[in-house]
């Protein structure tokens, strides 16, 4: 085991290497910029052969590393925000032609106005495409995820693309010590891919996402929810292999903190719960009965673990950095659908924290911590949805 | 049941086939010819990459193809950025492309989803230098959307979007020269080609398989269903807009322009002749034949300038 | 007269349907070439050709889009009528008219 001191953005660089990426298609945006260039810098010094095309748009990064993909290499791309949005077709693309590509977003807050600061929004309007989604806590985590989701997605069952999401500047220009196993440890839990189709079988030609009139599509599109669904038992599978081999166990979608015993849980995705963590701590010590559970794998979506977790809480207190306007917070309205046809039925409320890269501290956490008991302990809920940092 | 030798030797293009019938282009496709040319010339060790366009349609519905070689779709704008990305995994796996028993790696895309929205890809695709080839051929139209004008409309025609009427609403527009903006990448090899010469088209995909480095071929293709043209025609007119120098076939290769046979036999035929068989421009005055007229000797010679000093 | 051009292809072509999602492929690769389509029923004029007339240049099978103008043994060119649409490209570019339009009756 190696452990370096390194941003968010060389962790995903390191582990895209140690990955034994092919091929990496990419286009620099701001706060993205650092893992191009340290897989530039990795190329430059022999340290790698990886094919590096650089693309004039991240449209076209998608689009080369789905061409890439689609001819059996393994492939990467890292984009944020706006190149997020405007990959947004070809995401749709890399999962119809079943292209299991990772990718890792730095979360970055929509324009106008212009902003390079932390907001899931970017991320989290790409639910729908097919994409395996992965927040990372911390700068190990985006290393350790980058390496699961090559092996999830190129699981035979699986055969579908993945995200690996970190928060802008709080980890990708932010330094921390991350371990790095030994290469032949990545090799053996990570052999090369094994492609479902080949283009260069030219003895048995194939053609790739034809035309299919409304007799097929509908099978296709089943054939993508069920491998997506199957993708949560390896995503277990994998993440208790990773411990085993690397002593760092993704076996829960879920990572719960402190939850046995809570009235109150603190529900939320990427760095912030690292915050959320250290809150609960303090608040432990205080006397408080509060944990937190850190969603990790947002597509798919942990239904039956969220379902287990708000069976014995009084209350859950969504921290949403992310916004779907016209409705609410987004993993708040996915949290509350999931829990609409069974028994558990705590108290939900929906913390609107932290958007365009806004400070959201212990002490927050300590103010929703209060508001969330008073809620449970009156029974009554005096609004869904708090713009918690609003000025007013 | 075998064909003679002498036969197979009697043709002037390839004898094998590995294009199928029972596609479903409309009755004398040009389109349909070319990619029937490109698998003659290429065979089946070619990988395709082809976006939204009427080939989406001629390659076939799923579960059937009509290609003898690999093929992927992809969307409109992606053609340049697909096949890059197909060459870089080729290389990265070990694969020998392009040369004469390398693999072919082949971007096969309309003229809307070149001249416009494929633009900024085939830039990309050119500049980086990939081994591939890119062919855009040319309908002057976006056809499958049912025939709406693309910036490859020429002068005059009608299209669904210029459709003429009491405002005399026709492309207003002369034809974006896709050729010249690919020539300013300073690439190794650029073309142009016609269905009605698919031995000249043929030689040209041979010519952009030995050499190193991205290649450009804008093939003329006719659309009897957006020209509003006879279907037997479809030879004849692509023929014709070769012989009026409204679509002069030549080669542009490091640096030098040269003008192929038969463009230089002699002097063009009055456009006419091309325009009066196809119902998109008979809604055209004569001042606006005179203005298309006009222009198509205006760039002949400047073509024949380019040939004679970068000869 | 048996189609020359696309050898065991054109006897292997047979519809492909599928009834339960579980046999499905995948994700939508092709399985078949379209010589399962028998385009034929779109013509509505059909090329004849006159062997007297013909003088083996082949022209006709050079510019057929489908292709559908397969070379015989014996040297002359022949229509697949199964595939066939019938737009007419060979008998216009047939230098000595050897190929004549005829309308169909269906």
């Amino acid at each position: 085991m190696v452990k370096k001191v390194v941003s968010g953005n060389y962790a995903a660089a390191y582990a895209a290497k140690h990955a034994r990426v092919e091929v990496v298609a990419a286009y620099p945006i701001t706060p993205q910029t650092s893992i191009i260039e340290k897989i530039a810098e990795f190329i430059a010094n022999g340290e790698s052969d990886i094919q590096y095309v650089p693309v004039e748009s991240e449209h076209s990064a998608m689009a080369a590393c789905i061409g890439a993909s689609a001819t059996g290499a393994r492939a990467f791309t890292a984009t944020s925000a706006q190149g997020l949005a405007l990959m947004h077709e070809m995401l749709h693309w890399a999962s119809g032609a079943r292209l299991p590509i990772v990718m890792v977003d730095v979360n970055r807050a929509m324009a106008p106005p212009w902003s390079v600061w932390d907001d899931q929004t970017d991320s989290l309007a790409q639910r729908d495409t097919g994409w395996m989604q992965f927040y990372a806590e911390n700068n190990q985590e985006v290393y350790d995820g980058v390496l699961m989701a090559f092996k999830v997605a190129e699981h035979k069952d699986v055969q579908l693309p993945a995200m690996i999401i970190e928060s802008a500047f709080i980890l990708s220009h932010t330094y921390a010590i991350v371990d790095m196993p030994p290469q032949e440890e990545i090799d053996e839990f990570l052999p090369p891919r094994k492609p479902l189709y080949t283009l260069t079988d030219f003895d048995n030609p194939i053609a790739v996402g034809a035309l299919a009139t409304p007799a097929d599509y509908y099978e296709f599109r089943y054939k993508i929810a069920k491998a997506m669904e199957k993708a949560k038992e390896v995503i277990k599978e994998v993440g208790k292999e990773f411990g085993e081999r690397f002593g760092r166990d993704y076996s829960q979608m879920i990572e719960l903190y402190k939850t046995e015993d809570a009235d109150i849980v603190f529900m939320g995705m990427g760095s912030l719960m690292g915050t959320v963590k250290e809150a609960v701590d303090v608040l432990r010590r205080e006397g408080y009965k509060v944990g937190a559970a850190k969603v990790r794998w947002f597509r798919p979506f942990p239904s039956e673990e969220l379902y287990e977790l708000a069976k014995n809480v009084q209350g859950i207190a969504v921290l949403d950095r992310n916004f779907s306007f016209g409705q609410e917070g987004i993993l708040f309205n996915e949290a509350k659908g999931v829990l609409y046809n069974t028994d558990a039925k705590p108290i939900m409320k929906d913390y609107i924290v932290g958007i365009g890269g806004r400070d959201f501290t212990v002490e927050d956490v300590k103010k929703i911590a209060n508001d969330m008991l008073k809620i449970v302990e009156s029974g009554k809920l005096d609004e869904e949805v708090d713009w918690f940092h609003l000025k007013r | 049941m075998e064909i003679p030798e002498s036969v197979k030797k009697r043709v002037s293009i390839p004898f094998e086939e590995h294009f199928y019938a029972g596609h479903t282009a409309c009755q004398g496709c040009g389109a349909a010819l070319g990619l029937r040319y490109v698998l003659k010339a290429y065979g089946k060790k070619t990988i395709f990459s082809i976006p939204a366009c009427c080939s989406t349609i001629i390659a076939g519905p799923w579960p059937y193809s009509a290609f003898g070689a690999p093929l992927f779709h992809t969307a409109f704008e992606t053609t340049g950025a697909v096949i890059g990305g197909i060459e870089a995994a080729l290389k990265a796996k070990g694969y020998k492309v392009k040369g004469e028993d390398g693999i072919m790696v082949v971007g096969w895309a309309g003229d809307g989803g070149t001249a416009d929205i494929g633009l900024q890809a085939l830039s990309g695709f050119l500049e980086r230098g990939h081994d591939a080839v890119y062919i855009m051929y040319d309908n002057e139209a976006y056809m499958n959307t049912g025939i709406q004008r693309s910036s490859s409309t020429p002068y005059g025609a009608w299209t669904t979007n210029t459709p003429g009427g009491k405002k005399h609403f026709l492309e207003k527009r002369h034809k974006k020269s896709v050729i010249d903006i690919v020539i300013a990448h300073d690439i190794p090899y650029a073309a142009t080609a016609s269905i009605a010469y698919p031995e000249d088209f043929i030689r040209k995909l041979k010519k952009a398989q030995k050499i190193k480095g991205p290649s450009f071929i804008q093939l003329y293709a006719s659309c009897p269903t957006g020209w509003r043209s006879p279907t037997d025609k479809s030879i004849e007119l692509a023929r014709l807009a070769v012989q009026t120098a409204y679509f002069p076939l030549y080669e542009y290769e490091n640096g030098k322009y040269k003008i192929n046979m038969p463009s230089t036999k002699k002097e063009p035929k009055p456009l006419i002749e091309f325009l009066k068989l196809q119902g998109r421009f008979k809604y055209m005055t004569k001042e606006d034949i005179e203005i298309l007229q006009e222009w198509v000797l205006k760039r002949w010679e400047l073509l024949k300038k380019k040939a004679e000093i970068f000869g | 007269m048996k189609n020359t051009l696309f050898g065991e292809k054109l006897e292997e072509a047979k519809p492909i349907v599928f009834k339960k999602v579980e046999e499905y492929p995948e994700l939508p690769i092709s399985l078949g070439t379209t010589l399962v389509n028998k385009t034929g029923d779109w013509r509505t004029f059909m090329p004849v050709i006159n062997e007297e007339k013909c003088v083996k240049c082949y022209i006709c099978w050079k510019f057929c889009p489908e292709p559908s103008i397969y070379i015989k043994p014996d040297g002359y060119p022949a229509v697949d009528y199964d595939f066939c649409k019938g737009c007419g490209i060979c008998a216009n570019e047939c230098p000595t008219k050897a190929i004549e339009m005829i309308r169909e009756e269906k």
